[in-house]
């Protein structure tokens, strides 16, 4: 095909990929409902089997889940996943726990103290920074209306 | 019931997080700032807390989630010890999963090997 300024824009439409925005929805929506169903099933098996209280079940489930997602983040397999399910992955704490690892693994090379430790918290860093401070003033805002 | 409940509810903040990806295209640490700076607000104003007696898990295994619990951290210790509290109450509420990820990532990290980009 030539490519004259006439055709250009219709050449340049053909070949960007569609939007895949329907799609990208659609596979968020399962890998991410998916993720909180294994999680409601780790929770139930704590509440259910160990006999714990739901209060005290759910910070125990968090910490399940974000083992889960840093072994598979070693194990090179949350990448995999997070190319299918997009936003599916990523907004979960499963997500938050890849966010911590992957950065962890990159910068191994650079030594375990001002490689992995130094970047661990790269992409978390800011999640991190951006909870507490807001806690911090909904905390303040409680204490000044009740 | 809680199984499906979760997975809708899991589901649609996911696919909500979808449309600020594909909309926006910033780095995925905007969405994730974004989500836990909403899941705060929301947990400040008590709209979430509603949101996790319908969707459980799906409510709280989201990053929303873990704003949640920063908040009535923060606004639970506030109300018991004041300023202090303030301070603290988010971290500790929240300090299983940090130090969870904090420990698991690091150990992952002696024992595996970055996968590289094929």
């Amino acid at each position: 095909m030539k490519y004259n300024k006439d055709n250009y824009q219709q050449v340049v439409d053909e070949i960007t990929p569609k939007n895949k925005m329907l799609k990208n929805c659609i596979m968020a929506f399962i890998f991410g409902g998916a993720i909180c169903v294994i999680g409601e099933f780790i929770n139930d098996s704590f509440v259910s089997w160990l006999g714990i209280t739901e209060d005290e079940a759910s910070p125990m489930t968090s910490v399940v889940l974000v083992g889960i997602s840093a072994l598979l983040t070693g194990l090179g397999w949350y990448d995999k996943l997070g190319k299918i399910g997009g936003a599916g992955t990523v907004v979960p704490i499963t997500g938050f726990a890849n966010s911590v690892v992957s950065p962890a693994l990159e910068f191994k090379r650079e030594g375990y103290v001002l490689g992995t430790a130094a970047n661990i918290f790269k992409l978390a860093g800011p999640v991190l920074l951006f909870g507490y401070l807001s806690s911090f003033v909904a905390g303040l805002l409680s204490m000044a209306f009740r | 019931m809680n199984y499906v409940m979760s997975f809708l509810i899991g589901g649609t903040i996911c696919l909500i997080g979808q449309i600020v990806i594909d909309t926006f295209k910033k780095n995925n640490a905007y969405l994730l700032v974004a989500l836990v700076v909403t899941g705060v607000i929301l947990g400040y104003l008590g709209i979430y807390d509603k949101i996790v007696e319908i969707g459980h898990s799906g409510a709280t295994v989201p990053l929303l989630g873990f704003g949640n619990s920063l908040a009535k951290g923060a606004m639970e210790e506030a109300s018991s010890k004041g300023f202090m509290g303030a301070l603290s109450g988010g971290i500790i509420k929240t300090a299983p999963g940090v130090a969870a990820a904090l420990v698991f990532g690091y150990l992952v990290a002696v024992i595996f090997n970055p996968k590289g980009d094929k």
